[in-house]
């Protein structure tokens, strides 16, 4: 799913300013993470009225990266939506552009930060899994991504800088290199992964815009 | 086939030595060219870091480019963290047309360590792949897109980088055998303060026959101040600094005349070692002392 966070609450206010909102949700990866549910909008509606902003309402959309599914909630909450300044969106980016994408007219605030494509490890911790980058080679590495898990997305890992099996960047992770490493030696082909120079990466369809099906 | 002092020094068996100068955090010319006049023939090759450390400063270009116009020969350094397969080819044919023929290619570190945390990293390409277009520019006249080069192929002595000190030392080997199959003429390794682990690193190296087949210069750091040693043992990834080396310098009466001493026993023992080629000198804002260094380690004359 699409791992995203709530924006820290005195940036949230920042951005709002002296206007007034309606908050949407979605039913989705935000409220898995809980960045964007329905528990996490009522909190929020209560913490921005103590701070004395106007609140004219609030929807979950079902889910929030349709453009199609959502126009009879609109309906419902057509008179709220129109009595506020900006549409406050807590979802990903992806359902941030939607909302701005039906309401031309309005003012759009992103709420959240959409950080990855990841898996829920805990209840409460996620990771990274997947950069999208349109060209697969998770099965060339033994189901484990180092393009996505690498920071440096190296493809020839590990680097220099690993430190008793640990990411340079984040200490204390394992290094992805580690668990491709081990799983190579379970599958038997550690040779063709750590002796053969793997090519460099096409990245030609990390940019597309769009897919026609 | 031109070659380049460096690669003639090694290919004649001769021991190495080449030094490291970092570029200024500013446009002066100057500071590069004081260093080359303090260092011109204590090293066969002075190296020209590419924003070291993720810290931006002048282009390791430029850098090789003022060491050659002083008639010494560079090694110009490459990261494949700023800049993508374009850029990095772009630079191999422009240092080669600016007589600039020895090069080192390393990934990089993470731009999250440096000066400029908020900076996209670019890893287009890794080191390794790097080595391998670097090598078919050369040897096969070919991009990485496989397509020819319409004038003469550059003229590189191709090096890289090994790491003997982190995680598993077959898997260490393992990658600097896929450094030396994808194209690595040489290879300078991280500075060594951990002297068994390196021989131990060397014995694996040498199981292999991979001294044949590529030329290894192990690195030193002569440690200019407890400040310095302290911060590479715990903040500078892939440094391993025993903690009776830190205990040695921590009771030094004086640091730096033990850290002199030091970095000699350790040339030393090195180049006792069968299968190391030369040494590789960074002394990091003690440049001044590399002269002192080989000269004591009797590494002259160059």
């Amino acid at each position: 799913m699409i791992i995203s966070e709530q924006k820290p609450f005195d940036e949230l206010l920042k951005k709002i300013g002296r206007r007034s909102v309606f908050l949407f949700g979605c039913s989705e990866c935000a409220t898995l993470c809980h960045s964007g549910g329905k528990r996490e909008l009522i909190k929020l509606k209560k913490k921005l009225i103590a701070a004395h902003v106007t609140v004219t309402g609030w929807v979950i959309l079902e889910p929030a990266c349709s453009l199609t599914n959502n126009e009879k909630i609109f309906e419902q909450y057509k008179d709220q939506i129109d009595q506020a300044d900006a549409l406050a969106v807590f979802a990903c980016g992806d359902g941030t552009q939607v909302v701005n994408s039906l309401f031309p007219k309005k003012s759009v605030i992103s709420g959240t930060n959409t950080l990855f494509l990841g898996v829920k490890s805990t209840i409460t911790s996620y990771q990274r899994r997947c950069n999208m980058c349109g060209t697969c080679i998770v099965d060339e590495f033994n189901g484990i991504c180092p393009i996505t898990r690498c920071p440096k997305h190296m493809l020839n890992g590990p680097c220099g800088g690993s430190e008793k099996g640990n990411c340079e960047v984040y200490p204390d992770m394992r290094c992805v290199w580690e668990e491709i490493k081990e799983k190579a030696e379970k599958l038997g082909n550690y040779h063709s992964i750590f002796h053969n120079v793997q090519p460099a990466h096409d990245w030609s369809q990390s940019h597309i815009l769009k897919k026609e099906r | 086939m031109m070659k380049t002092d460096l690669q003639q020094v090694l290919n004649q068996g001769h021991f190495a030595v080449t030094a490291e100068i970092g570029p200024p955090k500013g446009s002066n010319p100057q500071s590069i060219v004081r260093k080359t006049e303090q260092l011109n023939g204590f090293a066969d090759a002075f190296n020209i870091t590419d924003n070291q450390t993720a810290v931006a400063r002048m282009s390791s270009l430029a850098g090789a480019c003022i060491v050659r116009q002083q008639g010494m020969e560079p090694v110009f350094q490459m990261a494949c963290r700023d800049r993508n397969r374009l850029a990095l080819q772009a630079d191999i044919l422009g240092a080669s047309a600016l007589g600039i023929h020895n090069m080192l290619i390393v990934t990089g570190d993470h731009q999250s360590k440096g000066n400029h945390p908020h900076a996209k990293g670019v890893f287009d390409i890794d080191s390794i792949q790097l080595i391998s277009i670097a090598k078919n520019l050369r040897d096969m006249h070919i991009f990485e897109n496989q397509e020819l080069l319409k004038s003469k192929s550059p003229q590189i002595f191709i090096g890289g980088v090994s790491n003997p000190f982190v995680s598993s030392i077959p898997l260490r080997v393992d990658r600097l055998e896929k450094k030396i199959r994808a194209g690595a003429d040489f290879i300078q390794t991280q500075s060594v303060f951990n002297l068994p682990r390196f021989e131990e690193w060397m014995d694996a190296v040498r199981d292999r026959n991979l001294d044949d087949q590529v030329h290894i210069l192990a690195g030193i750091t002569p440690l200019k101040s407890v400040k310095m040693m302290q911060r590479m043992k715990y903040h500078v990834p892939g440094v391993d600094i025993p903690d009776s080396l830190e205990k040695r310098m921590l009771d030094a009466e004086d640091v730096q005349e033990e850290a002199l001493l030091l970095t000699d026993e350790l040339i030393r023992s090195i180049k006792s070692i069968k299968g190391v080629h030369g040494v590789h000198i960074t002394a990091l804002f003690w440049e001044q002392k590399i002269p002192e260094i080989v000269k004591k380690s009797g590494l002259l004359p160059r």
